[in-house]
């Protein structure tokens, strides 16, 4: 059968966002694959350049909106590295809470568009369902569900409620029982190699001083990478909870300086692998340079090895399980 | 003697001080050097045999209107340490070596600078746009590619800058 080009986008429910992944066929077997991206640029890296290193938070938040406390994060840590700027205790601690409390919220939307993706209008309802817990917790914390505009140079906006850590615990033990009957839901439809947690590897914030084992998974199959997501779920509520235990009191935020002279750069774990941000002061009050790594504009580019020998029908199935943000891929 | 030390020496060992422009130990586990174009690859090729830098984490391209740079955020996994490369690229000439051959995930990162900042990197399978459109004729994030600045707040050095 003559092979052909058969384009899996812009508008397509696989995309989870606004993509063309451009599938070469020979019958029903995928010969080759490739993605095709940028519908969403908007010039990120640009726009930074005229804003100031603090308001810049509030663009970085909507890189990803599923994921926005992780990645302002990201950005506050690189800037804090080229400041060489201290964060109180107290802080750090706040901020492993937030992120582990997006991380939670961003792996159930992943959950949520998952299940559709293989037929399981369950999945979508339930994880959805759970969501809305985090959602309360980080409005609680942040003041919003979304684009929480949270993390701060020096430090986060805001210290947590005096009562936070007991509606925590109540959520947790609540999302744990239900977690349960999602891997239920998941595993009567049987359906990356090593990981690396730089929450361990390269340990910032708070995170030396919690106890927690990172989620690997041998295969690197779509079901791996489900296992690996769920996995990690389980770990922030531990992370969570130990955090909120352990938290001292004092000062949550610093002042920092106005100005950067000299660059710096981080990377952290964000819900969807590993984030960097690079960014260069040259003396100014707006950032010389700033530069994003984003996971999914990595992760996108095996589309074309993920894809080769199998059948047109899974490709919904594997490219749902990278988790694919198209805000943050396209930047 | 930490891993930063013993990276530093082995590279002063390899290459000799004089073909870097600089080499510095930026923090725990993360060293940085500042080289010339001409060197990247063997720079690339003796890190990666001699210290097991399996993953290459970015490519970023800056504009420093004298010159660019091409920076690499590599890391050791093995070894668990990172070591950021500066490589010097000359304004008029704007060429430097891909290291694709080395690392797969290079691909695409070297398109997005070629694409947001038009350094062309040579050995590059497939060097065409990747964000923006193929008909685009500007690369956006050099420093003479102006913003709109008239409706917001620009301090007057941006402005004078362009």
């Amino acid at each position: 059968m003559a092979e052909m080009w058969i384009n899996m986008g812009p508008q397509h429910p696989m995309t989870h966002g606004l993509w063309n992944l451009r599938i070469k066929v020979d019958g029903e077997t995928i010969v080759d694959a490739e993605p095709e991206i940028g519908y969403l640029h908007r010039g990120y890296e640009k726009i930074m350049e005229v804003r100031e290193f603090q308001k810049n938070v509030v663009l970085t938040d909507r890189l990803c909106y599923v994921s926005s406390i992780t990645w302002s994060h990201c950005y506050c840590l690189a800037c804090e590295a080229a400041m060489d700027l201290d964060v109180p205790e107290r802080g750090k601690y706040l901020r492993v809470v937030s992120n582990e409390l997006q991380r939670i919220a961003s792996h159930l939307m992943w959950l949520a568009a998952y299940g559709p993706d293989l037929g399981l209008l369950t999945a979508l309802l339930w994880a959805l369902r759970e969501r809305e817990l985090f959602l309360d917790l980080l409005q609680l914390i942040t003041g919003a569900r979304m684009n929480q505009n949270y993390p701060r140079i020096g430090g986060v906006r805001n210290d947590a409620p005096g009562d936070f850590e007991k509606y925590c615990a109540k959520v947790i033990g609540h999302f744990r029982k239900k977690l349960g009957e999602h891997e239920k839901v998941f595993e009567q439809s049987k359906l990356f190699q090593v990981r690396i947690d730089l929450r361990k590897l390269d340990p910032y914030d708070a995170y030396p001083e919690m106890d927690f084992q990172p989620a690997v998974e041998q295969e690197g199959d779509s079901y791996a990478r489900y296992k690996v997501r769920v996995e990690e779920m389980k770990t922030s509520c531990d992370i969570i909870l130990q955090a909120l235990h352990k938290m001292p009191t004092g000062p949550y935020r610093v002042k920092p300086p106005r100005r950067i002279e000299g660059e710096g750069f981080r990377r952290t774990e964000d819900s969807r692998g590993e984030a960097l941000f690079y960014v260069i002061g040259d003396g100014d009050d707006r950032p010389y340079r700033v530069k994003i790594r984003s996971p999914v504009f990595s992760n996108i580019a095996a589309a074309p090895l993920m894809m080769r020998g199998n059948k047109v029908a899974d490709v919904v199935a594997i490219m749902g399980s990278i988790d694919v943000c198209v805000g943050e891929m396209d930047k | 003697m930490g891993i930063e030390g013993e990276v530093l020496a082995g590279l002063k060992d390899r290459f000799g001080e004089p073909s870097f422009r600089s080499l510095a130990i930026v923090r725990d586990r993360v060293v940085k050097i500042v080289i010339d174009r001409k060197d990247l690859v063997a720079v690339c090729t003796f890190l990666k045999s001699k210290f097991d830098m399996a993953h290459l984490s970015s490519i970023a391209a800056v504009d420093w209107r004298d010159h660019f740079e091409s920076v690499y955020h590599l890391t050791s996994w093995s070894r668990n340490f990172m070591v950021q490369i500066n490589a010097w690229i000359p304004h008029d000439d704007p060429h430097i070596d891909s290291v694709v051959p080395l690392w797969n995930g290079a691909n695409v990162h070297e398109r997005e600078a070629y694409d947001l900042m038009g350094i062309i990197y040579d050995g590059h399978p497939n060097l065409t746009r990747i964000l923006l459109p193929k008909d685009f004729e500007f690369f956006p994030l050099r420093k003479d590619f102006p913003q709109e600045v008239d409706r917001q707040y620009v301090s007057r050095r941006k402005i004078g800058g362009g």
